[in-house]
Parts: structure tokens; sequence; C-alpha cells
């Protein structure tokens, strides 16, 4: 147990080495708009790195989420635009994009899944293919250049990137909301029990009358959803999607998962883990850019020392575990 | 002559359980030294012992009178000690000859690819072996693997050639060529170590014979002192009444029954009925079908033929669905099929079963409360409640598997190897769950490669032989020699060589 601590707690006490390290470098680092800046950056890859924890868990890669990202925000962007002449601007308008963006997310996800479950191709050779495919298709879409949402809906749908409720953004309370979801969701349901089962062994889990193709298949329609959600959070942020929307948001997304305590290799799967890992990552990322101690350029070489560190804990860990 | 390679007050612990308990023995130039016991008794760590790819905990290895200075297999078999392993050694992706020279390529820069083929092609030759020096391992039958693994272990110019179990999976006609091949090696002057469970082998070859049993020697005989009968008694060597519970004798009516049963290729032309309250004995060789049977009937394998449960035709695709007819099958694989070693024991207890612990959310207070059971019902002797399976000794694992297995209330209970690599005292209480779920009505079926297990638990023997049924067994006709002989087809052999 003092072994499993270590790992729980190894990334929180990071995080919280990290907060005071920032109080200290930086007065503003505690104002409201720094931390809510910083917890609603962190929300979209939190979104789709929570989705990510359960195929990760489950044995399974995506690397597609970036590119799947944009390639959502491009259709709705496009759908928006073309309903906009029957609906007008409104709700309506709003929800229909909602809708587009996460069934095309959903369907997304689902071609993912069905390409590694029934094709039986690797997780890996599947989802880089679809991370080629998504992001340029987007390019292709939007011609080189940048889709952008009509400026009135842009006006409009503002609000759900900027507003909130009770002086929360709404990024953060969708993101709470999924976090404590896919946390129930991995400690107290069949599903996630089944998820550590089948990337632990999935040979035993077979022959314990689980059913891994469909647990599977559902761990990557769950992600597709989630990046879907993720988008429709984003783009109000910009109000237009372009072949560099969502650039390398599979490998913050993955680092976020590892950082966290799940096993790359599957079997183990935490959501709060993940939770911190995408904290972890945003903090970096701000007290770089709050303090002149080091140049914000450096930004991906901490991170890459952050999860390089993270896993030399883990199999420290996981080889006492095994004595 | 004196010994080339020798055992001397040998023990071996592995964790706090020593299971050799101070072996004496030696290996002679030109002699065929067979070492025999049951499963469990020690002889793959002995050999694993001489042939360097394990340390004794004390006690000496001398070769040619010296302490041994090998450390592992390889530096092993660069002073001349050869193993040819049960379980295979061979890169499945190279070619014959790739893997024969393996780490021991001919050339200098560039491999001399020419006189690597013709030294294979020779060793091919000699052992009768038809398979070409350039097919892929993956792509070889089983035999044909293990004639590759010899042709290897020749071409190795062995001084000690140590051979596992080697006829296991060969036909009677390869088992000539290799019993010619031992004859010509012996002649050279080579120590030989062969081990098999086949007795007429051993008396056939052996020219020195050595008895383990539970980690110990307990006889040493030379060619001719002893008879195949005093070869098993010794292997055994105890009362089985003592381990085995007493058997049944009343049976209710049939609960399953398979009609021209068949999983393609492997297995084909099985019919059976089993009834309540009974335990069928399956034996036969290994990759006689037994487990393919096994796995077929509960759904992992495609098959075809009639299956009548309780009497109705039925059709079972899925374990899922095996499990909704009251089948259940306990893995021989323990560790890869069976359990997930690295999470606790109530994770695998309840996993198969888990739609009966809550929806959406599963309790865990029932879970926890299914262990205490489990725990009190099979013994199971865990240290910490919280631990994880692949800490528990192979046993208390088996006794786990079997909990979890027992936890979906299955009527017919199919049990492949349910105690393999277990101790004997585990063994015995393992023989009294089955023999308490066949007294509580259930209907067991045992598969299992150990002949006193089979001989002790059956009430009736079904014997598999190359994936058809060679016979069936019933009451007094239950004996070694009558399953043997089955397994064996020794009946027919005598037409399938004129």
């Amino acid at each position: 147990m003092r072994n499993l601590s270590l790992s729980t707690l190894g990334p929180l006490a990071a995080l919280i080495l990290l907060v005071i390290l920032g109080a200290w470098l930086n007065e503003n680092f505690y104002s409201a708009g720094n931390i809510t800046n910083v917890l609603a950056r962190s929300a979209f890859i939190g979104m789709i790195a929570v989705g990510m924890t359960f195929v990760i868990t489950s044995g399974g890669l995506d690397l597609s989420v970036g590119s799947m990202a944009a390639f959502i925000a491009g259709m709705m962007i496009l759908a928006m635009n073309a309903m906009l002449p029957r609906l007008g601007v409104g709700i309506p308008l709003v929800l229909a994009g909602m809708g587009v963006a996460l069934a095309v997310g959903l369907l997304a996800g689902l071609g993912n899944g069905l390409l590694i479950t029934r094709a039986r191709i690797e997780p890996f050779i599947v989802t880089l293919g679809t991370m080629g495919i998504f992001r340029s298709l987007v390019t292709w879409i939007a011609n080189g250049g940048t889709l952008s949402l009509d400026f009135g809906t842009r006006e409009f749908y503002r609000p759900v990137y900027y507003g909130g409720l009770f002086g929360v953004a709404w990024p953060i309370i969708v993101f709470a909301i999924i976090a404590v979801l896919g946390e129930v969701m991995m400690r107290h349901t069949r599903f996630g029990r089944y998820c550590e089962a089948i990337g632990s062994n999935d040979k035993v889990a077979r022959y314990s009358a689980v059913k891994v193709e469909t647990v599977q298949l559902w761990t990557y329609i769950a992600l597709g959803l989630l990046v879907g959600l993720a988008t429709i959070l984003y783009v109000p942020r910009l109000g237009s999607a372009s072949g560099s929307t969502g650039l390398l948001w599979e490998l913050e997304a993955i680092a976020a998962v590892i950082i966290g305590g799940t096993a790359l290799k599957g079997g183990y799967g935490r959501v709060w883990g993940t939770v911190v890992g995408v904290l972890i990552l945003s903090l970096i990322d701000n007290i770089l850019n709050l303090a002149d101690l080091v140049s914000p350029y450096l930004n991906g070489a901490i991170q890459g020392v952050i999860i390089v560190l993270a896993v030399v804990l883990q199999r420290g860990k996981s080889s006492a575990e095994g004595r | 002559m004196t010994a080339i390679l020798t055992l001397q007050d040998v023990r071996k612990s592995f964790g706090p359980i020593e299971i050799l308990h101070g072996i004496d023995f030696a290996l002679h130039p030109g002699e065929v030294h067979a070492l025999i016991g049951e499963n469990g008794a020690g002889k793959s760590t002995i050999m694993k012992i001489l042939g360097g790819f394990l340390a004794p905990t004390s006690g000496q290895v001398l070769f040619e009178g010296k302490p041994a200075t090998y450390h592992n297999g390889a530096e092993a078999e660069a002073q001349g000690i050869v193993v040819i392993h049960q379980e295979f050694n061979l890169a499945a992706d190279l070619t014959v000859n790739q893997n024969i020279w393996l780490g021991r390529e001919m050339g200098g820069w560039l491999l001399d690819h020419k006189a690597m083929r013709a030294a294979t092609q020779a060793l091919l030759d000699q052992l009768e072996c038809r398979v070409s020096p350039d097919a892929r391992i993956r792509d070889l039958p089983v035999s044909d693997r293990q004639m590759v693994e010899i042709a290897k272990a020749l071409s190795r110019k062995a001084r000690v050639l140590i051979m596992d179990e080697p006829s296991a999976v060969l036909t009677g006609h390869e088992v000539e060529v290799l019993f010619r091949q031992i004859d010509r090696l012996r002649e050279q002057g080579v120590a030989l170590l062969y081990t098999s469970h086949r007795l007429d082998e051993v008396a056939h070859l052996a020219d020195r014979i050595t008895v383990l049993r539970d980690g110990a020697v307990v006889r040493q005989a030379l060619r001719g002192e002893m008879t195949e009968d005093g070869m098993a008694t010794a292997m055994v060597g105890r009362d089985l009444k003592d381990i085995f519970p007493p058997r049944r004798s009343e049976f209710g009516p049939v609960v399953l029954e398979l009609r021209d049963f068949a999983v393609p290729p492997l297995v084909s032309g099985i019919g059976f009925a089993l009834r309540r309250g009974e335990v069928l004995g399956i034996s036969g060789l290994v990759g006689s079908g037994r487990t393919e049977l096994a796995e077929g009937l509960v759904g992992l394998r495609r098959h075809s033929g009639t299956v009548l449960r309780n009497g109705a035709e039925t059709t079972i695709r899925s374990i899922a669905g095996a499990a909704e007819q009251g089948l259940a099958y306990l893995t021989e694989d323990r560790k890869e099929r069976g359990l997930l070693l690295a999470k606790t024991l109530r994770e695998n207890l309840t996993l198969s079963t888990l739609d009966r612990f809550g929806t959406p959310l599963v309790s865990r207070a029932a879970e926890e409360a299914a262990l205490t059971q489990a725990i009190a019902d099979f013994d199971i002797r865990a240290p910490k409640r919280d631990m994880v399976v692949g800490n528990l000794s192979g046993g208390n694992q088996q006794k786990v598997l079997l909990a979890k297995t027992m936890l979906a209330e299955p009527e017919v209970i199919i049990i492949d190897e349910p105690t393999r690599g277990i101790d004997i005292g585990t063994k015995s209480q393992i023989y009294h769950f089955i023999d308490r779920l066949a007294r509580d009505g259930h209907s067991v079926i045992v598969i299992s490669s150990d002949m006193p297990e089979i001989l002790g638990l059956s009430d009736r023997v079904l014997v598999m032989r190359q994936g058809r049924m060679a016979g069936v067994l019933e009451g007094a006709e239950i004996t070694e020699t009558a399953i043997v002989r089955l397994v064996m087809g020794t009946t027919e052999k005598a037409t399938e060589h004129a």
C-alpha cells in the first residue's frame, strides 16, 4: 500500500509544488482571472484526457483526437453557417451545431473503434491513419485557410466559452462534471472494472465472459463524444477552425493520462490522476508565461522531463509490487 | 567410468518452499540416464540446474569433477552441456536454417549462407526429417519443431545432452528415429539425460534410472533392475486412497450429452453423456485435443454437432452463453487465461459474475462479502485480503480460480488440469472439493495429464487420441494399463505401420 500511495501522491505533490512556485514567482498567479484562464484552458484537453484514460486503461490508444477536434470544429462551423439562413441566430442554431459536433464525434470514435475491434488492426496504426485523414480533410475543406463562423452567430455563441454560472466558466463546470462521472465510471461500475481487466490481460477477460470487443468499442465511442463536447466549448473561443486547430492535443492528452499514473500498457486507470496531470501541464505553461525565469519556448522541454519522470516513478512502483 | 556432470546434495527453494531436498545425481559418458517422476516431482528443476538455467540454493554442481563454472544456459552450452527444452526455444519468424545457427552463424563479416544451409540439410537428413531448411518455424507442425530442436542440439557437438520429454509430441516413426540418434550419441560417448512419461521408452532406452518423488530421489537402478510396474510404484509411492476421496456410487439423470461433436480441425467424432453427480475424466497426450474439446463446448471455439442439455438441444456460441446454460470452464492456463495476476483477490473473484453485484454501481460491500465466503469455502490462504493474486502460491491461485468459477453457480464444471504445479497437500484438498461438488449434484469433467489423478477421481474415463475418442472406460475397467493402451493406441499401432 505504501508503494501505491507514492504513485497517487507523487503527481498531487508536484501539482501543489507548482501552485506554490507560481504564487511565489508572480503575485497575479492567484488572481481570479488567471485561475479561470488556467482551468478553462485545461478543460478541453482535460475532457479528452478523461476519455483517453478509459481507452488506454483497456489497452488501447488514440492518436487521432487532436485532428478529430479540428475536423469536428470544421464540420460544426460549416453546418452552422449552412443552417443560419433557415434557423437564424439563436438557441436552435447553437443546439443544432452542438448536435452536429456530438454526432461527428460519435461517428469518428465509432470508426476508430470498429477498425480496431472488428478489423483487428493495431490501435496505433488505425489512429495514426485517421489522425492524418481528419487533419487533411479539414485543411482541404478550408482550402488551406480558415473556416470562420458567421459573425452574428459567433457573438451569440461566445458566452458558452466566456460565460458561466456563479462566476465559474462553462468549460470548467463541464470538465468538473465529466471528471466526476469518469471517476465514478472507472471505480464503481462494471464498465470501468472491465476496462481494467481487459488492459490487464484480455485473454483472462475473454475467458471470464467479458465482452472484450464491445467494451473496447465503447471506450473509443465515448472518447469521440468527449472530443465533440470539448470542441463545442472550444469553437466559441475563436469562432474558427483551420488545419492547425487542436494541433498536438493528442500528445498532451496522452501525457496527462500518463503523468496521472495510468499505465500506458493498460490495466490500471485513474481518472483523478488524469485531472491532476492536465492541471500540471497547464500550470507549467502558465507559470513560464507569467515568470521571466525560463523562456516559455522551453515549455515543451519541461513537460517532456515531467512525463519521463512520471513513467520512471511508475516503473519503480510496479517493480516493487512484482516482488 | 567417472561421471562428467554430478549433483551433490543439491537443494533448491523458491521463496519459503524447498522443492528439491538434497539430490545426488550423476551423468556418465556413453550412458543414457533416465529421470522419471510425477509432474511436480522436480525433474524440470533438476534439468534447469544441470543446464545452468537455475542455481542451486545449496549443494554443488560438479563438471568433470570440478565445481561448475557456468552461470547461465549459454555458458553451459559453450562447455558442451546442451538442453532440449520441453517448451520450444525457436524463433517463430526465422527459418529452420536460421534457427539452428542462431548466435553461432558461420562466416566472417558476411554470413556464409551456403555452408550453413548444407550443414542444416545434413542434420535434417540424419534425422530423416523432410522439412526444408528454408521453412519458417511458424509454418511447421509441433512434431517437426521438435525435430528441428533436436537437430539444433545435435549441431552443438554436445558432451552432455539433456532431453526434457522429447517424445511427447512425436509420432511413432519419429520416436524410432530419435532413439537411433540417441544410440549413436551414446556410442560416441555423450552423456544423455532422458525424461519421459512413457515408461516403456524408459525401460527400452535407459542404462540407469533415477526415480524422483516430491523433490527427493527415492530409487536408483541400472538397466533391467526395475520393471515398468516397479517404476510406477516408486513414482507414486503412496497409498492413493489417502489422497483421493472415496468413490461415489449414485448418479442422477443425464445432464449433458454430446453427439458427433467436433471442433474443426482438431477434434471430431466426440459423443458422450454426462450424468448428474458424476466425475468424467478425460485423459490423453498433450495435443490430443482435450482442451480444444472443452473450449469448443463452452463456446470459446467454433464447433459443430449436437449438444443436449437436460435432454433439450442447445447451441452455445460464447462463454457467456455457456454460463447461461449452467456450464463453466476452468482453464488449464491459470496465469494467462484464468486470473489477472496484477489485480486483487476481490477483483478476480467477481470478474465473470460482476452483473450480480449491483447496477449501475458495483457494491463493494457485496463483493467483500463474497470474498469472505470464498475464503472460507475454499480455504484460500492469503496473508492479506487486499493482496494481488500474482503473489499467492499456485495452490491458492487455483483455489481462487475455483471460487471464481463456482460463483456463477454452474451445474456442469469442466476443470482443465486441476492441480498442475500444485503441492500434494493442496492437490488433495482440490480433489475433495471436486468430490464435494459431485456429491452436491454437480457434474464435473476433469481433464488431466496426471495419471493418478484420473485414476483416483473419475467415475468414467474418456481417452482422447489425435483429436478423436480412443475409448471410454468405466468402473473396474479404469486401470493405468487400459488408459495407457488407449492413449498410445497400441492395438492399432501394428496395423498403422504395416
